[in-house]
Formats: C-alpha cells, sequence, structure tokens
C-alpha cells in the first residue's frame, strides 16, 4: 500500500467518525429541542401551583398542574437521600480506607453488580419489604427503594473520590501520630468534601429521574399530599402516566413535567461536572 | 509542650479507631445485605409461582395468560435478550466511533463538548425518551419506514411480511433503536475509558513505526484496550437488559411469541411495569416477580462475567 | 567504628552500661542509664542506642522480600543515613519503624524494631502512641490542603484534642521556629499551607512533625522533590535538630548522606549489608558490595 493510499484511509475513517459521532450527538439535541418546543406553552402559573385532579378537571379547561409532583419528588428524594448517603458513604470508606478489611472486596463487588442493576428491581425489593408489610403503597416505600438506588452510586463515587486524595496525606496524618479514624474523617474526607458532595449530587439526579421503581411502591397520587404513609406523586412517575394516558391536555402536560424533570437533572449533571474538574486541578496542585 | 505529653496517651488509647471501624462495618454491610436481600425477597415472592409452574417450565412456557392462570417467562426473555443485543449491535459501533473520534482524532476542545454531550444523554431520564418516542419518534417512524417497507414487501417480497409483520406505532424496531440510543453513551464512555489507559509509550512506538493515524489505533491502541471495550460491552449489555422505563413505553406489550420486527414485543423489566399495578391474584403477583428473580439472575451473572473480563484486564496492566 | 548486624547482637549484652537501680521513667537521654520501661539503655562503644531492630523483615505478598531480616543499631540524638540504589528496601525498611506498613495490604512485618528497650511491634503496643514518638517527614511534602500554616502544624495536638490556645501557639511558634521557618511565615500564619514553596512546604512538613515532639524523626528523601537552595535549608536544619532529636534519613543522593549524617547504613536487595560511621563507609567500607556501589559499579 502506497503511503498516499494509506493517508487517503486515514482520511475517510475520519469522515466516517465524525459521521458516527454526529449520529449519537444529534438524537440528544433533537430530544432537548422536541421537549422545549412542545412543554414550553404548558409552564404557565397553574403548571405551579395547581394539582393534576381528575381528568375531567383538564377536559373541561378547569385549572390543573403538577404542584403536587414537583413537591412529591423533592420529599421521596430528599428523604430517600436521607437515609442513602450514611450508608453510601460507609460502604465508600470501607472500599477505599479499609482495603485490607475482609469485607471490602465484597463490598466492592457487591457495589459494582447494584450499579449494573435494573431500578425496577429495587422497586420490587422495596414492594416485597415495605409495601407487603405496611399494607400498601406509600411514599415512605418509595423512599426506601430510591434509597436502594442510591446507596451504590454514592458508594462508588464516594471510593473514587477517596483514592484520588493523595496517599501521603494519611501516611502524614498516621505519622504525626493521629488515631486512623480521626485521619479519615478530619483529613481525607475534608479534602475529598467537594467530591463526595458531588457524588451525592450525582445519586440525587440519577434517582431523581427514575421512574419504575416509584410506580410500584408509591404508586402516585392525583392530589396534592405530603403524608408519608400514603401515596404521593412524583415528576418521573407521572410524565409516565400522562404519556400513556388517552387525554391530549395532559400530554401537553406531561411535555411541561419533563421541561422541570430535564432541566433538573441537566443542573445537577452540569453541577457536578465542574466540582469534579475543580477538585481534579486541586488535587493536581 | 512538656503538658501536653502527659495529657495525650490516654486519648490516643481511646476507644475510637475500634468504634469508628465498627460503625463503618455495620453500614457498609447493608449493601451486601441489599443485594442478597435482593434476591431473597424477589425469589420469596416469586415462590407460589415456581411451585405452581416449576422453575423451568416457567421459564420455557411461551404463554402469559393471567385470565387462565398460566404464566410462561419466554416470551418475556426472548424479547430481552433480542432487543438487547439487537441494540447492542446498533450501538457499539458508533459508539467506538465516538470513543476513537475523541481520544484520538478530535482537537481537545471539541472531544471535551462531545464528552459533555455524550455524557448529558446518559443523564437524560428514561421517561422523558420514552415521552418523546410516544409522541414523535415512533409516529414518525411509522409513518416513514414502516408502513411503506411493509407496503412494498407486501406487493414485492411477501416471503418478509410473516418476519417483519403488520406495522404497528408501538414495536419491536422502535424500542430497540430507542435502547441503542439509551446505553450508546455507557458503551462511549467505558470505551473511552479503556482506551484512555493506554499508556503514551504503545502509541508512540507505533508513530515511530510510520504508522498513521489509524494504523497507530489499529496496531497498537484497540488490541491494547481490547479487554476494557469488550468488559465495557458487556456492562453495556447488562444497562439494555435491565432498562425499563422507554422500552415498556414503546415495545408495544405483547407477550405473543413468535414477535414480529414491526409488531409489538415485551422485555421482562416492561412486563413488570405494565402488570405489576394490575396483577391482583396471587398467580399473577408472584409470576412478574419471578420475571424479575430471573432479570436479576441475568443481570447479576453478566456485571459479574464484566467484572470479571475487568479484573484480568487489571492484571495484565500490573504484569505490564 | 562498625558495627556488623550480627556481631552486634552478641556484643549487646556486654556493653551494657549501668546495670541494675530503680526505673525513673526518665527518657534515655537523660543520661541515667535506664529506659523508661526500666531496662537499661544499651550503649555499643559509648554510644546510646535509641533504636534497634532485630530480624526485622517485610514481605509484600505471598514471597516478595521487600526487606529481609535486618538488625542495626539507631544512635540517640544522631543521623543515621540509610544509601542503596533503587528498590533495595530503603524506603521499606524506614517504613517498618513507626508501623506505617500497618496499613497496607498483604504486607506482613516480622522480627523486632526496638525503641527504648521496648519493641513497637508487641500486640500491646499502640501504633498510634508509637508514631507520635516517631514522626515522619516524606518525600513529597504533603501538607493537609484544607487546613492553614497554623492548622498545618498544630493538626498533630488538634486532631487529639489539644485546644488550649496558648499552648497550641506555643507549640506552633516553637516548631516553626526549630523548622527554621517561623520568620518566613509568622506574618501569614493564616494563608493554606499550599501557597507556600516547595521548599518552605517541606519545612512546614518538618514543623508539623516537630510539633508533637517526636523522639525519632524518619526522612524518606526528604529533599527529592526540591531544588538545590531548597535542599541545602534543610540539611542546615537537619544539623540544627539532631541536637533534640534522632534522625533516619533515607537518601538516593550519596553527596547527601556524606554533608548530614553520622552514620551510614548501606542496603542492597533487601539486605542490609553494612553500617559504619559515615567517614569511615565512604572512606573504607568493610564490604565489597558497599566499595562497588560507592564507586559507581552498579547503581
Amino acid at each position: 500500500m502506497t503511503l498516499k493510499a494509506r493517508y487517503a484511509r486515514d482520511a475517510i475513517i475520519q469522515i466516517v467518525m465524525v459521521l458516527l459521532t454526529a449520529l449519537v450527538v444529534i438524537p440528544l439535541f433533537i430530544i432537548i429541542g422536541y421537549v422545549v418546543i412542545n412543554g414550553i406553552s404548558a409552564l404557565n402559573m397553574d403548571f405551579f401551583t395547581q394539582e393534576l385532579g381528575s381528568p375531567a378537571r383538564a377536559m373541561r379547561g378547569r385549572p390543573t398542574g403538577l404542584v403536587h409532583s414537583i413537591t412529591g419528588t423533592i420529599v421521596i428524594d430528599l428523604v430517600a437521600l436521607v437515609m442513602a448517603v450514611p450508608f453510601g458513604i460507609a460502604t465508600g470508606i470501607m472500599m477505599s480506607e479499609y482495603q485490607e478489611h475482609p469485607l471490602s472486596p465484597v463490598a466492592r463487588l457487591m457495589t459494582s453488580t447494584l450499579n449494573g442493576m435494573p431500578a425496577v428491581l429495587m422497586g420490587l425489593l422495596a414492594y416485597g419489604l415495605v409495601v407487603k408489610n405496611t399494607g400498601g403503597f406509600s411514599a415512605l416505600a418509595g423512599s426506601v427503594a430510591l434509597a436502594f438506588v442510591m446507596i451504590p452510586i454514592i458508594a462508588r463515587t464516594t471510593e473514587s473520590v477517596l483514592r484520588v486524595t493523595p496517599w501521603g496525606l494519611r501516611e502524614a496524618g498516621l505519622s504525626l501520630g493521629i488515631p486512623r479514624w480521626k485521619v479519615t474523617t478530619s483529613l481525607v474526607l475534608p479534602a475529598a468534601r467537594a467530591g463526595v458532595v458531588t457524588g451525592i449530587l450525582i445519586a440525587f439526579a440519577r434517582a431523581a429521574g427514575e421512574a419504575a421503581p416509584l410506580l410500584l411502591t408509591s404508586f402516585g397520587n392525583n392530589y396534592f399530599s405530603l403524608d408519608m404513609t400514603r401515596p404521593m406523586d412524583t415528576l418521573p412517575q407521572r410524565l409516565y402516566s400522562l404519556a400513556i394516558s388517552p387525554y391530549k391536555q395532559w400530554h401537553a402536560m406531561g411535555w411541561g413535567g419533563a421541561i422541570i424533570l430535564l432541566l433538573f437533572v441537566m443542573i445537577t449533571f452540569l453541577v457536578g461536572r465542574l466540582v469534579i474538574r475543580r477538585m481534579e486541578r486541586q488535587m493536581e496542585q | 509542650m512538656v503538658e501536653t505529653n502527659n495529657l495525650l496517651p490516654a486519648r490516643y488509647r481511646g476507644p475510637g479507631d475500634r468504634v469508628f471501624k465498627t460503625v463503618i462495618v455495620l453500614f457498609s454491610s447493608v449493601i451486601i445485605l441489599l443485594a442478597i436481600g435482593t434476591a431473597l425477597v424477589i425469589y420469596l415472592e416469586a415462590r407460589p409461582t415456581f411451585r405452581a409452574f416449576g422453575y423451568w417450565n416457567f421459564l420455557t412456557e411461551t404463554t402469559w395468560d393471567p385470565v387462565a392462570a398460566v404464566h410462561g417467562a419466554l416470551p418475556f426473555i426472548i424479547g430481552t435478550l433480542l432487543t438487547s443485543f439487537a441494540a447492542l449491535a446498533l450501538a457499539v459501533v458508533p459508539a467506538l466511533g465516538v470513543a476513537i473520534f475523541t481520544t484520538e482524532y478530535a482537537p481537545w476542545w471539541i472531544a471535551q463538548i462531545i464528552n459533555y454531550t455524550v455524557d448529558l444523554l446518559a443523564a437524560i431520564p428514561s421517561v422523558v425518551i420514552g415521552l418523546w418516542g410516544i409522541f414523535n419518534f415512533a409516529p414518525m417512524m411509522r409513518e416513514r419506514f414502516y408502513t411503506p417497507i411493509y407496503n412494498w414487501a407486501y406487493e414485492d417480497a411477501e416471503w418478509l411480511v410473516p418476519i417483519i409483520g403488520a406495522p404497528s406505532t408501538y414495536n419491536f424496531v422502535t424500542a430497540t433503536i430507542i435502547l441503542a440510543l439509551m446505553i450508546v453513551p455507557y458503551t462511549v464512555a467505558l470505551s473511552r475509558d479503556a482506551i484512555g489507559q493506554v499508556p503514551r509509550e504503545q502509541r508512540e512506538a507505533a508513530w515511530a513505526l510510520g504508522a498513521t493515524r489509524w494504523e497507530v489505533m489499529r496496531k497498537a491502541v484497540l488490541p491494547y484496550a481490547r479487554t476494557g471495550i469488550v468488559a465495557g460491552i458487556l456492562l453495556s449489555l447488562a444497562r439494555a437488559l435491565g432498562e425499563t422505563m422507554a422500552v415498556a413505553m414503546l415495545i408495544g406489550n405483547s407477550n405473543r411469541v413468535p414477535f414480529t420486527l414491526f409488531g409489538p414485543a415485551a422485555t421482562m423489566p416492561s412486563v413488570i411495569i405494565n402488570e405489576f399495578r394490575e396483577a391482583v391474584e396471587t398467580l399473577h403477583y408472584s409470576s412478574i416477580m419471578a420475571v424479575g428473580f430471573y432479570l436479576f439472575i441475568v443481570t447479576i451473572s453478566i456485571n459479574l462475567l464484566a467484572s470479571y473480563v475487568q479484573q484480568k484486564l487489571s492484571i495484565t496492566k500490573g504484569g505490564l | 567504628m562498625s558495627i556488623r548486624a550480627t556481631e552486634q547482637r552478641e556484643t549487646a549484652a556486654g556493653e551494657i552500661v549501668g546495670a541494675g537501680g530503680a526505673a525513673t521513667g526518665v527518657a534515655a537521654t537523660g543520661g541515667n542509664g535506664f529506659y523508661p520501661n526500666g531496662r537499661p539503655v544499651k550503649k555499643i562503644d559509648g554510644t546510646t542506642v535509641r533504636m534497634e531492630t532485630e530480624g526485622l523483615t517485610v514481605r509484600y505478598g505471598v514471597s516478595t522480600f521487600g526487606i529481609q531480616d535486618v538488625s542495626m543499631p539507631v544512635f540517640d540524638r544522631s543521623v543515621t543515613a540509610l544509601i542503596g540504589p533503587s528498590g533495595c528496601g530503603k524506603s521499606t525498611f524506614l517504613r517498618a519503624l513507626n508501623r506505617m506498613h500497618d496499613l497496607g495490604v498483604d504486607i506482613e512485618v516480622t522480627g523486632a524494631a526496638i525503641l527504648d528497650g521496648e519493641n513497637i511491634y508487641e500486640p500491646q503496643v499502640d501504633a498510634v502512641t508509637i508514631r507520635r514518638r516517631i514522626g515522619m517527614v516524606f518525600q513529597k511534602p504533603t501538607p493537609f490542603p484544607t487546613k492553614s500554616i497554623y492548622e498545618n502544624v498544630c493538626a498533630g495536638l488538634r486532631l487529639v484534642g489539644m485546644r488550649r490556645k496558648n499552648v497550641l501557639d506555643e507549640a506552633v511558634e516553637k516548631a516553626l521556629t526549630d523548622a527554621a521557618l517561623w520568620d518566613e511565615v509568622k506574618d501569614r500564619l493564616r494563608s493554606p499551607g499550599g501557597s507556600l514553596s516547595g521548599g518552605q512546604q517541606q519545612r512546614l512538613c518538618i514543623a508539623r512533625a516537630l510539633a508533637v515532639e517526636p523522639e525519632v524523626l524518619l526522612m524518606d528523601e526528604p529533599t527529592s522533590s526540591l531544588d538545590p537552595n531548597a535542599t541545602m535549608r534543610i540539611e542546615q536544619l537537619i544539623q540544627q535538630l539532631k541536637e533534640q532529636v534522632t534522625i533516619v534519613i533515607v537518601t538516593h543522593n550519596m553527596q547527601q548522606a556524606a554533608r548530614v549524617s553520622d552514620y551510614t547504613a548501606f542496603f542492597y536487595v533487601g539486605e542490609m549489608v553494612e553500617i559504619s560511621r559515615t567517614q569511615q563507609i565512604f572512606s573504607s567500607p568493610r564490604e565489597e558490595r558497599t566499595q562497588e556501589y560507592l564507586s559507581g559499579t552498579f547503581s
């Protein structure tokens, strides 16, 4: 093969790569574009202040909205976060700081396994554990299911950010005669704080987009409720219900809800990215 | 300073380390309980089904009829495997293309933008993609492609008709394409990592031999990153097997096998979502749990396989 | 004077001075002949032995030896340099001296490291207490990134519960003065430790180690990431510090060993080949391998 032919092949392959990249990237903009175009008109005052109610409300043009889904998402996700954080961080510490402990490799295997497990199974688990034993669908069961989803994510990100903190930090602390647990809590965790927080944020965003486990646990509710022991509405699960409903007015509201969900997830994502970037730069210094 | 000396040793011998370690051990055991508990709870809930049909018969039975109280998981298993492998086949080449383009060809700022975009694609909630699929993608595909192709086949290639089937809006092909779109970011990210781990010396050695960019890629980089890419593809497969909402919204939910390309189908996660809330009879409920149990087995096997492959990768890395 | 590890073990008993009498609890450096635990102070050729190792062996994994059967003394208030080609185990040995290997996965330490007559590897000995008595300075400066200069220096005190401000202030000033850094940073004690230059950071780490008043200071190639000027400051500092503390320093730079140390131990493939007074080992080493290394035949 002549040099010219080899260069030609190189150029052709580059064009193919560009085309393949476009094929992957373009759908993203199509999806975002459609969501924004279709949903923007649904975002009015009522959307943020009214509850959904029965389909008749929308069909008769009475004010309806998704405020109950938004508050429900916030409540269920925050409760889940509070439940998940201690376990996630402890597992991260186990995997990164106690590598000699026999539990450490087991925890790592379980974390990677759970990270690859479909969230719908966490819904089935929470159903079997909470819904069945408490006698009904409830927001609490939804929080438990989401906590199950969050724990392995928090554990994994905590482990990886703890691992990028310089090993010398631990040695320096230990060589001063600081006990190991103090080294972990007062030196290593603060140094990795930004990363740990980002991991929590990422887990929160991931769980906030999950509909499957919530359909099986918090069930959904057309009306406003803040009672953790009763069904509560959430955005992702509501989007599903609206999308498969036969009412045109509800479809429009679905697009509006999609904007909110997308906005939330993307902002969290961007913030997370920025924080991790900054932390990496800090560690290089 | 002298006084601190007398003051400190008592604190050093304090129980802090033991207490902290105990707390960490207790809290991190939860993740192990979680993995085992998932299997156990779902299994216990599924027991009536296994008792009624047997483990193997449930797996191979093609009828799923809650009214007649006959339950078999085969249609969903076939649906899951077919959609996942087809989606993977669609996703791998573009994903490798993106990974190679961003690591080797693109200027760093373009690579940065593409990486951001692809990661953002991974962050879009499944249900939003499902929404878009229901109202835009699926109707468009039916109008532009499925119906014309079906009409053409009906006239000129009748042997194709039983394979492609009568076009419905929510069908196998739509779900597969969406599924491919959803796993592509994972495949990109994981192959990007694998390619990024190739030592610079490997590349430079190939450059020094007078290789073009593509030759460097093919002769030095890709062979080195192979194990990592395979592990990444396996992990993407596990994602595809478990992907729930978008598929449940777009596959049409039919458990009548054989499936056709343009006809509705179902997967294990989709049947759980679509029937769980209506499952009032014990046997129906426990059968859905049994489907969940097999889904657990399938995804955990693929995940373990992937971490095994990755482990092998890290060993070779240490050996080099 | 030269001390072969094996000979030293045999002769040790005969050279103990000041046998008998009650324990006073005063540190060995007090010179009354007893370690705090009541055991008589050991001397070799009239020089007090502050630390010594007996058959110290570190294994990585199942079979790989880090160091094998190292027995050597560390003399009180002197500088002992550990030299040898990279990978010879000198850093591994140094880390074994304050139980730094406790943290590692799959690392096994056997043998004894004796500080003031007490084996620090005895099960009842608290590693944390030991590390406070045996401080360490690392290859790369490791200031705590989230803490100020002041907080860095008193980290060791504060993290174990010392709160009294006057004690902390005093300790910080003393440690920074000892580390020859006080004049440069006294006006900006609240700025982050990372804002200092590399050489200053390393002196900050030395101050941090000194603040807890260690008896022995281990230094693992403390100047390898510094420029010549900063290196010179650290070397001067080491000369001053040995008045108060016993120093063991790992260095890959033989000139440095010759400049700063009183004793030099040569390590080769996991073994301690020879320990002698520095001027002796550089002028007339006893072992052929030492000679070859010093003359550059192998590295």
